[in-house]
């Protein structure tokens, strides 16, 4: 390690500041760095993948109570797989009609653009009307959170991912009002990039939900 | 006349019991704080500054102003957190055989989780995360971070959690269990007063504010690098900053959910970290310290960062195996997510459990011991001036690896077996925190205050400051080893063996000399800032190898009037060596962020909420939640948020900046 005695940056210059040419320095041109789009897309996928993350401890969670019934109910009691399995359809449908609102906005159409979303919403919302009439069922069973550790983490994982899907129903309310107020700009653009981005994860994180609680809480 | 149900309804659980007026302490303090507060306030009234505050520094989007606040935030809170230090110290130097002391148990179970709280929460994060605001986007030739509103509102939100946790010490009290709140001290059954709700809204508030930090630090070095700053020719600093806030990203949100999920159990009646119906205590065990123990590295990290940069500089070399370090960086990034267990080995998970997380511990060692030998081959056959930031680098070296070494020895499950909650255990920790992570911090101080406000930091007091703390953390902290290793446990109020009694005044005597350290910042910041004419320096008072040295001091809202061209590691440097003109002229128009109080509004309506769910003033807390959402949506409505600044102003505040730095 002798070459740290030498003073720094003997001959140490990469290749392409041969001192052929006198090196730039500074940038005097103009051009516009634009950092906020692509940044936005990073940062909202970077947030997004924190969202997972809070899913993934309720999901832990879950995996470790999911046999503490303290002598409550079982999944296999509970749960009614026809009404579950018409609730994913739903919000499955409504990944598609996002998609659909995606296309249209690529496209420019802005009427076509709100008209799909506005699907999206009743979809979503149809969901979420679904999952609140499933738990208020549940409770008036008696198979209420408070009953066991097991319904404790099947409501907050569940009611987490419902609670998510009401504020981006929220999220699709404002921005179905700022498309018309000022159609498809690009701040609204980027914004809706990001909102069907929340609504896909959102898809992805209930097919989790349905695989892992309660097509194998039917079986168990 | 109110009945009973009325005031209920509208005060919640709030009386004029939960005032603690029968505790002369509190009573004395709360007094301090109401006269001092009343002081400041008057005197911000007085010379009409509160229009200043608010536009210049309260809604100020500018990374630079944001990261000032942050660090006066957490020298803010260090003052409280070094308060209940002392009380324990008082106490348990006291509180010997027939003597009791001066604090009953509930206060001083109070006293030693706010203590943990704040000094993590509240003072490591808000320097280490202000250090790294003010510093790293300079560091890489950003003119601000990627998100500006979103840094505001993080700093805001860490405010509002602050001030919750300083109101639960007036206002009703505050958790009994331990900084992280353990169950099942914390479960309704044996906790039904407010302490540990104050602890978990202040947190998840401030936690908010931590992850949405997080995300903006990474988004920032990922997309606004300078043109030719590749990952490796970034400075060490920003490495650390990088993986450091990388960690937040992936550990703020399991705590989150966790201190969600005590929440549901201490509001609804759930049942996860219960006793009774299926409820499972060492499951929270499990996932705070699946968030805790990357936390330390979090902070560590960063700490790490300042020392390269400042043991770089006052060498006058290039950091010795820079790739080595950031693989390093990277490697105990990636093992702070695998050790987590070695916190609760005696929670009898078995022997092949326990030795894989005690084996993954020890394997920390190795790149962290690397870092170390990498600072002292720098420093070797170095001209090395003997600055403030340069002793403070020495001392972590020597103080940092003995705390090292005792964290191997606790990695030792059968070892840890015997020390674990003991004060062998509290010195280990104080060791690495104090003199790696406050160390770091003190150090950067000293070392990047002349970049944000143009003069030196007073050396003499910063002499009598640095020797304060390293005298003081040993004197302090080394006879509580020794306590530890014969078998003391943590938290006692209390002791029957009058024989360990002179090891706990040592540590008291050790206190009041760190207590003279912090007393002598408190009067180096004030002696420099009166004599800040005699101390003033130019861009680059000591030689720097980074970009932040290559703009003015104090750096112009935009940072860089051209953003600078990268070809080498420490650019700056090679900018020097190669004689690099900065352009006088030919301004162009930069494009800025616009202030916005957005996040100070919704900061204060999220402290509101969190008061009124800890008091079940439930109106108030229906009132600020629909506030938050409503203002949060009415602020997406704002398309107007960024602005030109012309380029005659550009070009006159560099020609101010070039008169005041020759």
């Amino acid at each position: 390690m002798t070459t740290q005695a030498q003073p720094a940056y003997a001959g140490n210059h990469s290749a392409g500041d041969d001192g052929t040419q006198p090196p730039i320095f500074y940038e005097t041109e103009a051009h516009e760095h634009d950092h906020s789009s692509g940044g936005t897309m990073l940062g909202f996928w970077i947030y997004l993948m924190s969202d997972a993350l809070i899913f993934a401890t309720l999901f832990a969670t879950y995996g470790v109570m999911s046999t503490s019934y303290a002598g409550g109910p079982a999944p296999s009691q509970i749960f009614a797989l026809p009404l579950v399995a018409l609730n994913t359809a739903m919000l499955l449908i409504s990944s598609i009609t996002c998609g659909m609102g995606m296309i249209a906005m690529e496209e420019g159409k802005k009427g076509a653009t709100q008209l799909w979303f506005a699907i999206t919403f009743l979809f979503g919302a149809a969901f979420v009307g679904i999952e609140l009439y499933e738990f208020a069922e549940l409770i008036h069973e008696g198979a209420t959170p408070m009953r066991s550790g097991f319904l404790s983490a099947f409501f907050t994982l569940v009611g987490t991912h419902g609670l998510h899907v009401t504020v981006g129903l929220i999220w699709i309310l404002v921005m179905l009002v700022q498309i018309q107020q000022r159609g498809l700009v690009p701040e609204n653009r980027r914004r809706m990039m990001c909102l069907s981005m929340f609504w896909h994860l959102l898809d992805v994180v209930w097919i989790g939900v349905f695989t892992f609680v309660y097509l194998l809480g039917v079986l168990r | 006349m109110f009945s009973e149900s009325v005031l209920k309804t509208i005060f919640g659980r709030l009386s004029l019991e939960s005032f603690p007026i029968h505790e002369p302490i509190l009573v004395a303090t709360f007094i301090g704080v109401v006269v001092l507060g009343l002081g400041i306030l008057g005197a911000v009234t007085k010379y009409k500054l509160w229009g200043y505050l608010w536009t210049e520094w309260f809604t100020s989007v500018d990374h630079k102003k944001i990261g000032i606040m942050y660090m006066i935030l957490g020298v803010i809170m260090l003052l409280r957190g070094f308060a209940d230090a002392i009380m324990m110290r008082a106490q348990q130097a006291l509180s010997f055989g027939a003597n009791e002391g001066y604090l009953n148990a509930h206060h001083f179970d109070q006293v030693f989780t706010a203590h943990g709280t704040i000094m993590i929460f509240f003072v490591a994060i808000p320097l280490v995360v202000g250090i790294v605001n003010y510093v790293m986007p300079l560091q890489i030739g950003a003119r601000d971070v990627a998100f500006p509103f979103l840094n505001n509102f993080s700093f805001w939100l860490t405010v509002a959690g602050a001030m919750l946790v300083m109101v639960s010490l007036f206002v009703g009290e505050f958790s009994r269990g331990g900084w992280l709140n353990y169950v099942p001290v914390t479960n309704l059954q044996n906790s039904p007063d407010t302490g540990p709700d104050y602890y978990l809204w202040a947190l998840q508030i401030a936690g908010v504010g931590t992850t949405l930090s997080g995300i903006n630090m990474v988004v920032t070095i990922i997309k606004m690098r300078a043109p030719g700053m590749t990952m490796m020719k970034m400075p060490v600093f920003v490495w650390t900053a990088l993986c450091s806030n990388v960690l937040v990203i992936a550990i703020f949100p399991i705590l989150t959910a966790a201190f969600a999920m005590l929440m549901l159990d201490r509001y609804a009646g759930f049942n996860f970290f219960t006793n009774d119906l299926g409820g499972n205590p060492m499951m929270y065990w499990n996932l705070v310290w699946i968030w805790g123990h990357p936390e330390v590295y979090v902070l560590i990290l960063p700490a790490f960062g300042i020392y390269s940069e400042i043991t770089s500089t006052f060498t006058g070399k290039r950091l010795f195996g820079y790739s080595s370090m950031v693989y390093a960086t990277v490697v105990i990034t990636i093992l702070s997510f695998l050790v987590w267990l070695h916190h609760f080995f005696t929670m009898g998970s078995g022997a092949s459990v326990n030795s894989f997380f005690g084996i993954a511990t020890m394997v920390i060692s190795i790149p962290t011991g690397a870092k170390i030998f990498n600072w002292l081959f720098t420093m070797y056959r170095g001209q090395i001036r003997f600055e403030l930031p340069m002793q403070w680098v020495v001392a972590f070296l020597l103080t940092f690896v003995v705390g090292g070494m005792t964290g191997v020895m606790l990695a030792i499950p059968p070892a840890d077996f015997v020390l674990h909650n003991s004060l062998f255990l509290v010195a280990h920790f104080h060791n690495v925190i104090i003199g790696g992570v406050v160390f770091a911090l003190f150090a950067a101080i000293d070392y990047w205050f002349p970049k944000a406000f143009g003069f030196k930091l007073d050396p003499f007091w910063g002499r009598i400051h640095f020797w304060g703390w390293v005298i003081g953390y040993w004197v302090a902290w080394t006879p509580m080893y020794v306590a530890g290793l014969m078998g003391v446990t943590r938290r006692l109020r209390h002791l029957d063996d009058a024989t360990l009694q002179p090891l706990y005044i040592i540590a008291g005597i050790g206190v009041a000399i760190i207590a003279i350290g912090i007393g002598a910042f408190l009067i180096q910041l004030i002696v420099s800032v009166i004599n800040r004419d005699k101390l003033r320096v130019g861009n680059d008072p000591w030689g720097g190898r980074t970009l932040e040295w290559a703009t003015s001091s104090p750096p112009p809202n935009y940072n860089f009037a051209f953003t600078p061209v990268v070809h080498e590691l420490d650019a700056w440097h090679d900018m020097k060596e190669r004689g690099a003109k900065t352009p006088n002229g030919g301004y162009l128009p930069i494009h800025m962020p616009r202030n916005t109080g957005a996040g100070v509004i919704l900061s204060g309506l999220a402290m509101v909420l969190g008061f009124a769910m800890v008091w079940y003033i439930w109106w108030l807390a229906a009132v600020a939640f629909v506030g938050i959402i409503a203002v949060s949506i009415g602020h997406t409505f704002n398309y107007n948020r960024d602005y030109h600044i012309p380029a005659e102003e550009v070009a006159e505040t560099e020609r101010a900046a070039a008169v005041a730095g020759a």
